[in-house]
This record gives C-alpha cells, structure tokens and sequence, in this order.
C-alpha cells in the first residue's frame, strides 16, 4: 500500500487524538456546561475523521463521523450532556482505540461500528426531535451561529474594533472558501492574509491562525478584518488568489455581537447585564489560553524514530568507554597538553551524555494519561466515589522505564482504589468526605525519579497484616513482635499475600504486590510503604533518571575487577579488623551505631585466591537496599567512574549477584555486582 | 547440496560448523571470569563492544583441559538471539561438504562429544564431525536459575 509510510504518522496521531478525546471527555464530564472541551472534542474527532478516511479506514472514518454530528449537536446546544452521552462517546472511543491498535498490529483497522453508529445517532436525532418540540428559538439561535461565529470577542478586541470604527475604519467578517481539489490550504491561507494585510488589519479568525497554517480546517474559514477599503474592494482583492471558490464580505456590527454572545446561553438572557459581559470574557480567556500553549510545544519539536535515539545511544556509549580509555592513557603519560584535551574532551562529551540522555526521556504523562480513564471506571465498578489528583505530569523518565512502570502502577492504583478507599457510607461513618482522594505524584530528587501513589483511605491494618503473614507462615510470631511498622508493610509485597477480606476482579488475588516489587527492583528502584490506620497510605517508588549508563564504584578483588552502583552504595570505609564482630556465624561491624553484616565479596563470587593474606585493615563498602545495609569487603577501590551497563547475553541468563557487565577503558569487561542480590 | 563449513580442531579430531552461524573467528584475549557459571562457561569478552560469553569446547565435551597456544582460537557464533564463543585448538579451514558425505554419527565411540554430533562426514580422506550446536547450547545448566539464598540476614 503506497499509504505505508505515512501509516507511523497516522498512528501517532491517532493515538494523541484518541488520548485527547479521553482527556477533554473527562474535562468534560465534570463541567458539563463549558463548552470548551466540546471544541477540543471535536477538532480531535474531526481531524481523526479526515486522516481515517484519506488513508482508507472506512469504518474508523465513519464511527467518528457519528460522533462528530452528536459533538456538533451538542457545541451548537442542541443536545445538552448527560451522563449517557458521556458514556456512549467514550465506548466508541474506547472502539477507535481497538481499531487503531488494530492498524498497528497489521490489522485492517475493520470492525463492527454499526451498534455503536446506531446508538450516536439516535442520541443525536432524539434529542433534536425534543429540541426542536420544547424550544424553536433554538433553532434560530444556531442558525445565527451558524453565520456567525464571531460571537466570542474579547475586550481588546472589542476595543480595537471599537475604536477603528471611530476612526473611520469599517470592520468586515470575510468568509472565504477555497477550491475542493485546493492542494496547499495552508499556503492559499497564506496568500490570502497577505492580501488582507495589504488592504488593513486581521483582527481574528476562525478557525485560529495556528490551525489555518496546520492546515487544520476543511475548506472554509473566516477572519475579522478591519479596513478602509470597500466590502466590494475586499473581494475582489481575495478573488486574486487562485483556487478561491467564493468570498463573502459582511460589515461586522459590534453591537450585534453583543447580542449574539448574549443569545449564545439561554441561560445568561435571563441574568443581569453585567454579567453578560464578564461571561463573554471568561470564555475568551480560555480560548485564548489554549492556542498560546499549543504553539509552544507545536514549533519546536520533531519526530524522531525511536530506533535512531537508541542507534546514537549505542554510539555514544561506545564513546564513553574510549573516553574511559582515552582518560587512562593520559593518566599514564602524563603529559600536560593530552591531559588537557582529554579532560576538554570528557567535559563535552559529559554535556552531550545529558543532551543524548535527555532526548530519550520522557514525561510520566504518558503513563499517567490512562489512570483517569481507569479510575472513572473503576470507581463505577466499586461503588466509590474517587477525586484523582495528579502532579507533576511533567515529570521525565527514561524511556526504557516509563515502558515498564505502567504496570505496576496500574497495580499500585487498583489497590489503592479497591483496599484503600473505602465505600461512601463506611467513609461517612467515619466522619471523611464521601469522596476518597487519590494523588498520584512525580517528582525529579538528585538523580532519582519518585513516583508517589497516596491515598485517604483505610490505611494498612498491622494486625491484620501479621496475622495474614503468620498465617502464610511469611514469618513467624516471635518476628513479627520485632518488626517495625515500616517493616510490617513491606510484607505486603511478599508473595503469596492478600489482606482483601473479599477478593475482587479488581484486586486481591495475593499476587500482584510481589510482582510489583520485583519489577521496580528490576529497574533499579525500590518501593516504600508508609500507612496510618484510619488515614491512608502511601506507596512510594524511587526510580533511576536513566538506566544505560550508571555511576559506579570500580573495585579489584584479587586480579578482577568489579563495578558497584553508586546509587546502593552509602559510603566506603576502612575498617580494623579488631572491629570484626561475630554474630550467629554471621561477621558483623558496628557501623555509626547500627550492626551491619559484612560479607567478603571474594568469597560470594567465588573468586579464586593465589594466596591467603592476613591483612590487618580490610576495605568495606557500606551497600543499602531499602532499610537493610551490608558491608562487603573488597580488597581495593579503584575510583568513580561512569559505565555503560550491557547485558550478559541470553545465553549466561540471570547470573546470582550479577545484574550486567560493563567494558572499561582498558578495552576488559568488568561485571556490575548486583548488590540487592547481597542483602536479603 | 554442499554445506559451507568451517573446519576447526579440537583434541586433533577435526570438527565443523556451517558457516552461516559463525560471526568472527578471534585470537584468544582476556576472559573475565563470571562467577556461578558452570566449569566450561569460561567467562565474557568485549567483541567489538557486545559482551560475549565464552565456552571452553574441551571442558564441554568433557576433554582434557589444553594448553593454550598460538593457533587457540575462539569462533563466535551467532545462534537464535545470542552470541557465543567456543575455545578451540585451532580453526584452519573452510569447506564444502557434500550432503551425501554425512553419514549418522557412529554409536561406538563411547565419549561425551557423541551427544553433541549431528554426524560424520567423511571428506578427501578425513573424518569431520559436524558439531549439533543446539546441543552445545542448549544445556539448561549455563542458566543459573537455582535462585542462592540470600547471604546475610539483615
């Protein structure tokens, strides 16, 4: 199909047109007077409209087709929002969603849409039967809309218009349409401004400049023009243009916009004056607001294959061993003009590992976009009432990561919905707010990414907790007296653990938590609970900002050579061997005041000995997982370096205490130690 | 139908391996050691920038541990997904091999090596087993899936 190449694009696309649609439907749910997001609404499925059908996916093309009409009928106010609509849009959101996952998996995007086609249309010619029954000003009134759609101008347009009339000027409302088989909109558009500009002033226009250059409008388009020139004038002006089907010029009156805005909700006729002009205002500033955010992210950014950013990636890490290679041989040489270059060299290609490093990151939106789809649904389903904040959106991630952490979250979320929250009524006994509150939080700290999960819901019930794990015979009685409540939490993620009294589809199987945890791990980041009874819990995840190239501590074991990550390591020390403690088999040191178990790293790894040493100081390395530490003895630290982490290859698999390899600036392989693997 | 092979030696009998698997035939250089791996998972080398396990061909076929000498080579494979390299005495030759030149591999030989041979064919005067490289690879003991308990009791 010669359509393949734009096929990614239309994808893409797709998939942000979708993910507005649900966005402004949930805007949209909640405010159901604000008309705003029923533009966003249906700029998103018109656009969506226009790209199925160009690139042959009739049934996609159609089912937004549909709801175009009930969108339109519902901007026009023919229809007013209720939670049925509501509903019925989102299922065949929901249906363009499948389709397109379709098209990307190779499918023909076909399905069956008429159910859905049926159901939007008879929302669409019900209610406008009962429109037409209780109301025939309304029909009037969208007619007048229909010819003009200057109703919403704001005061300094106002003004400007104002005082152009004063002085003289005539404002016009030019209504122009191009050809059918126009081919560059967006350039006519230009052409005619142009024109415009000649003859006087573009006040507005509609559709707005950003989407009349993207060529986001069908084929026709009007702009606010104020001008000395004749109406007549004008036209024949813009007729210059080719490829101009027709031009209408009208003298645009301001008082009749005031009316006409007035008109525009039945509702604000009935009320006073003044407030038929603040009403006006708001509503512009919302329109103006969205265009200005657009255009800032709109111009400067491009695609990008994401093969390519992984390609330059992998360059780049090559780099970074040389440079390794390059910062030890001048510290061999020891000559003065190489080690400045080198260290020239390593400061820039410093600054390009952040530049490569952040070009593949990307903001937690991504993930958190579906949970409010996800929430509304399930909060359905449970019977609760569920207000979900989310901050810090923005928030930016490794790619690498953000493709694994969607799950676990969804996890963490569903818990917290199903085991946290509690029903309205136990909520008001209880003496809270009907509505239970989700936030879900992303934060940048040092070179950490947390993501937070924090509800005001039940709250971790200890006992319960260890009465399960005892039961599970996770631990034991005589342990649990000594845990923490810290410690007592963390069962939680244990597996084979549920403190759901009823197990639901949404929750509570007793798998899931250790799964959670383990994926976490894998990333390299750690989950911590926090709980008060009765108030709620918090769930909170430090992930790393990036996962391919890592700080690390290089140390020598006898003749090898290991890497340790900087982010588990608390400090390194050396220590007597007077200070060497024995615990239960276990050798121990006091380390600023809390008992830490100390391991020989020779002896984990195996590692073979040429001769016994009896050495008097040993140097340790103070690991940490969570709340637990290590020492792990090494024989001597070699220095902070930044290494790019490789993977063993499938063939080795998982290797105990091992979590990758790395390649040093001597061209060997040093293996990273895996150091969550150390403390049990 | 001629089969593309290279030749390489190991305990001076002579082996091969189709052409189309092998990526690079190197000098030996250093190995670093992965530590819980079985005895002929010799370590890891950097390849050209991919970390590529390294398999002692003699201690998989259960032979005498060889010196290492000039002509030590390691053949790295690329087979399914993974890189592999297999320590051999020598690698020399590339050779056509005459499909009806296989024959099935003999049942008296009575060494391990048998299990890991497709068959024998016998070219210009020569016996040269042609290695069963999902055999060699495939053994479930170079996964270290036994999860050791943790070491400290924290």
């Amino acid at each position: 199909m010669e359509n393949n190449e734009y096929l990614d694009v239309f994808l893409d696309e797709s998939n942000e047109h979708i993910q507005t649609l649900n966005d402004q439907l949930l805007v949209l749910e909640k405010e159901p007077k604000d008309l705003q997001p029923v533009d966003e609404i249906f700029r998103s499925a018109h656009t969506l409209k226009g790209m199925a059908a160009t690139m042959g996916f009739q049934d996609l093309a159609n089912l937004t087709h549909q709801m175009e009409n009930v969108l339109d009928a519902v901007k026009n106010e023919q229809i007013s929002i209720n939670s049925t609509i509501i509903d019925t849009v989102f299922q065949a959101v929901d249906q363009l969603d499948e389709m397109v996952m379709d098209i990307s998996d190779g499918g023909e995007g076909t399905a069956d849409v008429s159910h859905l086609v049926e159901q939007l249309r008879a929302i669409e010619q019900n209610q406008e039967l009962d429109e037409e029954k209780s109301n025939k000003e309304e029909k009037t009134k969208t007619d007048s809309q229909s010819s003009s759609i200057f109703q919403e101008v704001d005061s300094y347009e106002k003004t400007v218009l104002k005082q152009s009339e004063e002085s003289g000027y005539s404002n016009y409302e030019v209504q122009v349409t191009l050809q059918e088989n126009c081919l560059l909109k967006a350039a006519r558009v230009y052409m005619i401004f142009e024109v415009l500009e000649q003859v006087g002033e573009v006040i507005k226009s509609e559709p707005p400049v950003q989407d009349l250059e993207e060529e986001n409008f069908e084929f026709h388009f009007q702009v606010l023009l104020v001008t000395k020139e004749s109406a007549e004038e004008v036209k024949q002006r813009i007729f210059k243009v080719s490829e101009v089907e027709s031009v209408q010029v009208t003298p645009f009156n301001l008082g009749d916009d005031q009316s006409n805005t007035a008109s525009d909700d039945a509702a604000i006729q009935a009320e006073s004056k003044d407030d038929k002009e603040r009403e006006p205002k708001k509503k512009d500033k919302q329109n103006n607001n969205k265009p200005s955010s657009k255009k800032g992210t709109a111009n400067k950014t491009i695609r990008v294959n994401i093969d390519k950013l992984d390609g330059l990636m992998n360059l780049f890490e090559e780099m970074v061993i040389d440079r390794g290679r390059l910062e030890q041989i001048s510290a061999d040489l020891k000559n003065p003009e190489l080690q400045d270059t080198v260290e020239r060299m390593s400061r820039i290609s410093g600054d390009l590992q952040d530049i490569i490093l952040n070009m593949r990151m990307v903001s937690v939106e991504q993930v958190f976009n579906r949970f409010p789809r996800m929430v509304r649904q399930l909060s359905k389903d449970l019977g609760k009432q569920i207000n979900l904040e989310i901050i810090g959106a923005e928030t930016e991630l490794d790619r690498t990561v953000i493709d694994e952490i969607g799950d676990p979250l969804v996890h963490l979320i569903r818990n917290a919905l199903d085991h946290g929250i509690e029903s309205p009524q136990v909520r008001k006994e209880k003496g809270k707010s009907e509505e239970g509150h989700l936030l879900l939080k992303a934060y940048h700290s040092g070179n950490h990414v947390f993501i937070e999960i924090s509800d005001d819901g039940a709250g971790i019930n200890r006992d319960k907790v260890i009465s399960k794990a005892v039961a599970n015979q996770v631990i034991t009685e005589e342990e649990a007296n000594h845990l923490t409540d810290k410690q007592v939490y963390q069962l939680i993620m244990s597996s084979g653990f549920s403190t759901a009294d009823q197990i639901s589809d949404v929750s509570g199987r007793g798998v899931g938590m250790d799964v959670v945890k383990n994926t976490i791990e894998s990333l390299g980041g750690t989950i911590t609970i926090e709980s008060e009874e009765g108030q709620g819990s918090l769930f909170s995840i430090q992930l790393p900002l990036t996962l391919s190239i890592i700080s690390a501590l290089l140390v020598e074991v006898e003749n090898e050579k290991y890497a340790i990550p900087l982010s588990s390591i608390i400090e390194t020390a050396v220590i007597k061997k007077s200070d060497i403690l024995n615990a239960h088999d276990q050798q121990v040191i006091d380390f600023r005041g809390k008992v830490v178990p100390l391991l020989s790293l020779k002896k984990v790894l195996d590692v073979p000995v040429n001769e016994e040493k009896d050495e008097e100081f040993y140097s340790v390395v103070i690991i940490r997982k969570g709340d637990k530490m290590a020492g792990v003895i090494v024989d001597t630290f070699i220095g902070q370096q930044e290494v790019v982490l490789k993977s063993l290859g499938d063939y080795l698999g998982g290797v105990f205490a091992i979590s990758g390899a790395t390649i040093l600036g001597d061209g060997q392989v040093a293996l990273i130690v895996d150091t969550n693997a150390l403390i049990s | 139908m001629n089969q593309k092979s290279i030749v390489f030696l190991l305990d001076e009998k002579e082996y091969a391996v189709p052409v189309e698997y092998v990526i690079a035939i190197e000098r030996m250089q250093q190995i670093t050691r992965v530590p819980k791996t079985p005895q002929y998972v010799q370590g890891v080398i950097n390849l050209r920038g991919v970390v590529t396990p390294i398999i002692d061909l003699r201690e998989r076929f259960g032979l005498i541990k060889g010196e290492e000498t000039d002509s030590t080579r390691m053949i790295i494979i690329q087979y399914d997904k993974f890189n592999v390299g297999f320590i051999v005495d020598a690698a020399y030759d590339v050779m056509d091999i005459p499909n009806d030149a296989i024959e099935p591999a003999p049942k008296v030989i009575g060494t391990e090596e048998i299990d890991y041979i497709n068959g024998v064919a016998k070219v210009d005067q020569r016996l040269i087993m042609l290695l069963q490289l999902n055999k060699v690879l495939s053994d479930s003991s170079a996964k270290n899936s036994a999860e050791t308990e943790g070491l400290t009791q924290g």
